[in-house]
């Protein structure tokens, strides 16, 4: 049976497997004497390998940013909405190269994966994993793609935290980096967050110390709590009335602890979806990279002295309900680059959708994003 | 083709020059210093369709509300801070203006003069808020709401001990002609300054 899919959609795609023997020495100090990544890729690359484009992912993201896997997949990739032919990052144009990050669990190596010196999955044991370690998997990866530089490092969220990094430590081999709904470190409250959702997995009796796999369980209601936090966090206050309100599920009160308004029942259905298809030791790894993360640190605490090293152009966008990242946390982005000379780009969009509203199809957004990359673009087919 | 006015005021600006367009509109000033003068600049503007223009026209443009200062940049970071035609739209022209010297080492402003002889006609003859192309808008609905004249901008200068540089004051087809040089306030329609400290 044929399926025919949108005819702005990458259609049906494929996730490779990429193997490196060759030891990573993570920040950490510790080693990863070797790894696999796990990517996809839409369009073609061109003779020069001048159009690649990386898409780099949020907390709980993976490999698969768009198109379909087969025809039954109900939801596609989880950026469908921006790329494709004719979307923002048009594949009629751009290579688009989507990976699952280190120390992720959709088939990059991560906790879930086997330690080869013991045969038993790695667990609570895998090294720590910082933002500039996925960069440095990621240089890798362009290697072995043929890809020298990329015409654009593209992220959301902490996603735009490593566009950021990858500026930093590796100014030749990125010609645009587009930081979306991402700060140049987290505050104290972004940490706390993290926090709350990381030792409501750690508490969960069936967290097991992180071994639970041979337990044969996993820290469910953990990673539920985990992720309803999370979720009251992407979303505005706004954003949640509109689509909730204080709506009942049956009509009236039951006075009890069950599900009676809606915004109970949406949290709770989000975390099972979650629990279900995430790894616990991956959840708390990523938070703690995110905790991680300050370029500036290695520069006497100096964004601005940071970003002198960059030499790409940058577009900056953020979102005006926006509370977890919010815009003034992109405008310290933008400052420094003004501050060390670089050319920025800097848009806030209105809207009240929070800090999902990076995935969402917002035209004021795809507009900005749209003109930025047909610039990126255009510049390519000059040379 | 860049605007006379735009490009008469580009001849202040010299090659290589570090520039802050304030309300750059679709950035074709931006655009024609870069080109023209190689400049490194950016615009701030407020309206998203600009801002996508800006994008469209490969100008780096932030978005920023210029009454809220210009708080986020150093001292005397730029060589020229430029602002055409928005200075009537702001709360504070006069808290700008020094703003626009304290981040850059010269401030360039373009306006409307008010004192021009049509608008004076305009009021005079009819006795109400007048609109011209220049001025388009009604008084209930203008983003225009700190109108001034070239007498008035010297006035504001004087008292806040800006010094003028140079001015050129320009007809209604953009042109400097010689009533417009000898009678300023009433013969110039559009007025073009270089300001330092």
């Amino acid at each position: 049976m044929t399926h025919t899919f949108a005819a702005d959609s990458v259609g049906l795609v494929r996730p490779e497997q990429m193997h490196f023997d060759e030891p990573l020495e993570l920040e950490c100090r510790r080693v990863l004497p070797q790894y696999t990544l796990m990517y996809e890729t839409y369009g073609t690359l061109n003779a020069d390998a001048s159009n690649a484009v990386l898409i780099c992912h949020a907390l709980s993201g993976h490999h698969h940013a768009a198109g379909f896997h087969d025809a039954a997949e109900k939801r596609p990739g989880w950026w469908d909405s921006c790329i494709g032919p004719g979307k923002p990052i048009d594949t009629r144009r751009f290579f688009v190269v989507a990976l699952n990050n280190l120390g992720g669990c959709h088939g990059s190596t991560g906790p879930t994966s086997i330690d080869p010196d013991t045969g038993k999955p790695w667990g609570p044991d895998f090294p720590m994993v910082t933002v500039k370690d996925w960069v440095r998997s990621q240089a890798r990866l362009a290697d072995r793609l043929g890809i020298q530089k990329w015409a654009a490092v593209i992220g959301g969220s902490m996603g735009g935290m490593q566009a950021l990094q990858w500026s930093i430590d590796y100014p030749d081999r990125l010609a645009h980096a587009l930081v979306i709904a991402a700060a140049p470190k987290l505050s104290a409250q972004n940490i706390a967050f993290n926090e709350v959702a990381r030792q409501s997995i750690l508490t969960d009796p069936n967290f097991h110390g992180g071994r639970y796999t041979e337990q044969g369980t996993y820290p469910r209601q953990g990673l539920i709590l985990a992720r309803m936090v999370g979720h009251i966090t992407y979303l505005s206050d706004d954003a949640m009335r509109v689509k909730f309100g204080r709506d009942l599920q049956s009509g009236h009160f039951h006075y009890g602890f069950d599900v009676e308004f809606q915004v109970e029942s949406y949290l709770r259905h989000q975390g099972e979806r979650f629990s279900t298809a995430f790894d616990a030791n991956t959840y708390l790894l990523m938070t703690k990279a995110l905790d991680y993360f300050d370029p500036a640190r290695e520069f006497d605490n100096a964004l601005e002295q940071a970003l002198e090293r960059a030499r790409c152009g940058f577009l900056v966008v953020s979102f005006t309900s926006d509370w977890r990242f919010a815009p003034d946390r992109s405008r310290e982005i933008v400052n420094a680059l003004v501050a060390a000379g670089r050319d920025v780009s800097y848009a806030e969009v209105e809207t009240d959708k929070g800090h999902d509203a990076f995935l969402l199809k917002i035209p004021e957004y795809f507009r900005v994003l749209s003109a930025y990359l047909g610039r990126v673009a255009d510049q390519l087919e000059e040379c | 083709m860049v605007r006379p006015d735009l490009a008469l005021l580009a001849e202040w600006i010299p090659q290589g020059a570090r520039v802050l367009d304030l309300g750059c509109g679709d950035g074709s000033l931006l655009a024609y210093l870069k080109e023209a003068r190689g400049i490194q600049g950016y615009g701030l503007e407020i309206d998203p369709d600009n801002i996508a223009r800006c994008l469209d026209n490969g100008v780096n443009v932030i978005e920023q509300d210029l009454d809220q200062g210009l708080g986020n940049f150093a001292d005397q970071r730029f060589d020229y801070v430029v602002m055409t035609q928005a200075i009537q739209a702001l709360e504070r022209p006069d808290g700008l203006l020094a703003e626009m010297l304290r981040v850059g080492r010269e401030a360039i402003v373009t306006f409307p003069n008010f004192g021009y002889w049509r608008v004076r006609q305009y009021l005079l003859a009819r006795g109400r808020m007048p609109v011209s192309r220049r001025l388009p808008y009604q008084w209930y609905d203008t983003p225009n709401i700190h109108l001034c004249t070239v007498r008035d901008f010297e006035a504001l200068c004087h008292e806040h001990g800006h010094r003028i540089q140079e001015r050129k004051v320009l007809n209604h087809d953009l042109q400097q002609t010689w009533p417009s040089q000898v009678w300023p306030n009433l013969f110039g329609e559009l007025a073009l300054y270089r300001l330092s400290h």
